[in-house]
């Protein structure tokens, strides 16, 4: 009873993150309906930045805040000089495009910051009162963090004049320009908040899973299954997905098919809602009166 | 009195398929001017010049004193021109209060909140309505819906494409009043296009009537309304 105790936090732990990296494919998705591949690689990326930072000598909370002003600068950046030349083209070339972006940032990192798997530090002293034999303090630390982040996007978007309009680019381009909205700098910000989100998750999830140029593959791979989980539309699935996911994952990883193959789980996932259940279990449709 | 929107040769294409030619037309401040003609004369396409939206254009548009031609679709909304366009374009996943406040987006001044009161003054049945989807509401609301939008913007000149389209006529009869009002009260300048031209014409000073994109006849409204030519061979009336 303990192990399953302990092994349902841990699932709702890295669910957290994988609820993070959802939101994040959620976000792009909804604005242009593309399925950002290089998400995970873009907050490996970021994450590298911020270990370069603790490095040079900054309080991890600095390096932190800096990450993510970086994230969001380099997140747009990527809209702006590159995916916005191909956001009409065909799905297959966006496709390569992403794919391309995934390879050039995987091996940017490791040609700027080698392979050695590195161990990233954890703001959350592991000798922490809020620690338990359950739950380690950098576990419960990092679902807080992760949980606060998507909070403040969600208010955000629900209470901004600025969250608003970009909903409403992402809703409907054409009636946002008839009203005034830089709907391409709408779609910049987007991704620069994309990237943000992707940039807490790789820093929380950098001392479990230690940070290397492959670090987000698996964790991008869960991401895709929480999102599709919770419905690819519908920005509140997303987290949702992510802790369902991420449950599963270690439960079937502990009792089923062992921890070796629990990948497998997300692939398994993913196709079954492709199958049964497109829309996700959350996936709303709007009323539509013609 | 002064013009607020000039058209001076204005050819529009899509593509390679040319849809206006060399149309001349003029509102001047204050003013409700109609765009009358059969389908696919080019009324949408005119609108859709002035915005500079989904069409290339050639020639002059100037709103007031300022060339506008070749601006971004944002940038003209911006500076005052609000376009309902064909088949509303309200956000329907949106409320019907975030839809009236992505109306007055673009406004600096902090008045959102009167002028909020204003068009809820004109359409009640939104204030009713204010917390709901756009997208459940029937078509004549989200009519009003989208000229209210329109409204938030405290437009210079406001664009209206087919207001009547698909709607009962009590409600067609309804929403003409208010745009009457309107521009009673607080002056504002109408570009319409409408199928409905007995309608149109009464709300109208001055009309344009547009025939394979080109201008065939302009003038007052009243003396085309009263041209029994015109009306049988162009306005189906």
């Amino acid at each position: 009873m303990e192990g399953f105790l302990h092994q349902l936090l841990l699932g709702l732990a890295s669910g957290s993150i994988y609820g993070g990296v959802a939101l994040a494919l959620v976000m792009i998705f909804k604005a242009t309906h593309h399925v950002n591949f290089a998400q995970g690689e873009l907050a490996m990326f970021t994450t590298y930045i911020s270990w370069s930072l603790i490095q040079a000598g900054a309080p991890y909370w600095v390096a932190f805040a800096l990450t993510l002003g970086g994230a969001f600068l380099l997140g747009s950046l990527i809209q702006v000089a590159i995916v916005r030349r191909v956001q009409h083209a065909p799905v297959l070339t966006v496709v390569i495009v992403f794919i391309g972006l995934l390879i050039i940032l995987n091996s940017l990192a490791g040609w700027l910051f080698g392979h050695t798997t590195i161990d990233f530090p954890s703001p959350f002293p592991a000798d922490a009162w809020y620690g338990s034999a359950y739950f380690s303090p950098h576990e419960v630390g990092m679902t807080v963090v992760t949980l606060a982040t998507l909070a403040l996007v969600y208010a955000f978007f629900r209470y901004t004049r600025l969250g608003l309009a970009m909903r409403a680019a992402a809703l409907n381009p054409a009636s946002s320009r008839l009203v005034g909205i830089r709907v391409d700098r709408m779609l910049a910000l987007g991704w620069g908040f994309a990237s943000l989100l992707g940039a807490v998750a790789g820093m929380m999830a950098a001392p479990i899973v230690f940070l290397e140029p492959n670090m987000m593959v698996g964790i991008l791979v869960y991401a895709f299954a929480a999102a599709l989980l919770g419905g690819i539309e519908n920005p509140w699935g997303a987290p949702i997905g992510g802790f369902i996911v991420g449950v599963m994952e270690n439960l079937a990883g502990a009792y089923v098919v062992g921890t070796q193959i629990k990948l497998a789980v997300a692939l398994f996932i993913i196709v079954a809602v492709l199958v049964f259940k497109p829309s996700g279990l959350f996936g709303r449709r709007s009323v539509v009166r013609v | 009195m002064s013009a607020i929107l000039e058209l001076r040769r204005v050819d529009a294409s899509y593509g390679p398929v040319a849809v206006l030619q060399s149309i001349d037309l003029t509102v001047e401040k204050g003013e409700v001017v109609a765009l009358l003609g059969a389908n696919g004369a080019g009324k949408t396409t005119t609108l859709r010049a002035v915005s500079n939206m989904m069409v290339r254009t050639g020639g002059e548009i100037r709103l007031a004193d300022q060339r506008i031609d070749g601006l971004a679709t944002e940038r003209i909304a911006r500076l005052g021109v609000a376009h309902v366009p064909e088949g509303r374009g309200t956000f329907e996943a949106l409320t019907v209060e975030e839809n009236l406040q992505l109306g007055s987006y673009v406004r600096r001044d902090r008045d959102v909140g009167r002028d909020l009161a204003r068009v809820y003054g004109y359409f009640s049945v939104l204030a009713e309505r204010r917390r709901q989807q756009a997208g459940t509401l029937s078509g004549g609301e989200q009519q009003m819906l989208a000229i209210a939008r329109a409204l938030m913007l405290r437009p210079r000149l406001l664009l209206l494409d087919e207001p009547s389209f698909g709607l009962a006529p009590l409600v067609v009869q309804k929403i003409f009043g208010i745009l009457g009002a309107i521009n009673r009260d607080e002056g504002t300048s109408m570009l319409l296009v409408e199928q409905n031209a007995g309608l149109a014409l009464e709300l109208a000073r001055h009309a344009f009537v547009l025939e394979a994109g080109r201008v065939v006849m302009s003038g007052e409204a009243s003396t085309i309304a009263g041209d029994e030519s015109v009306r049988r061979a162009y306005l189906g009336l």
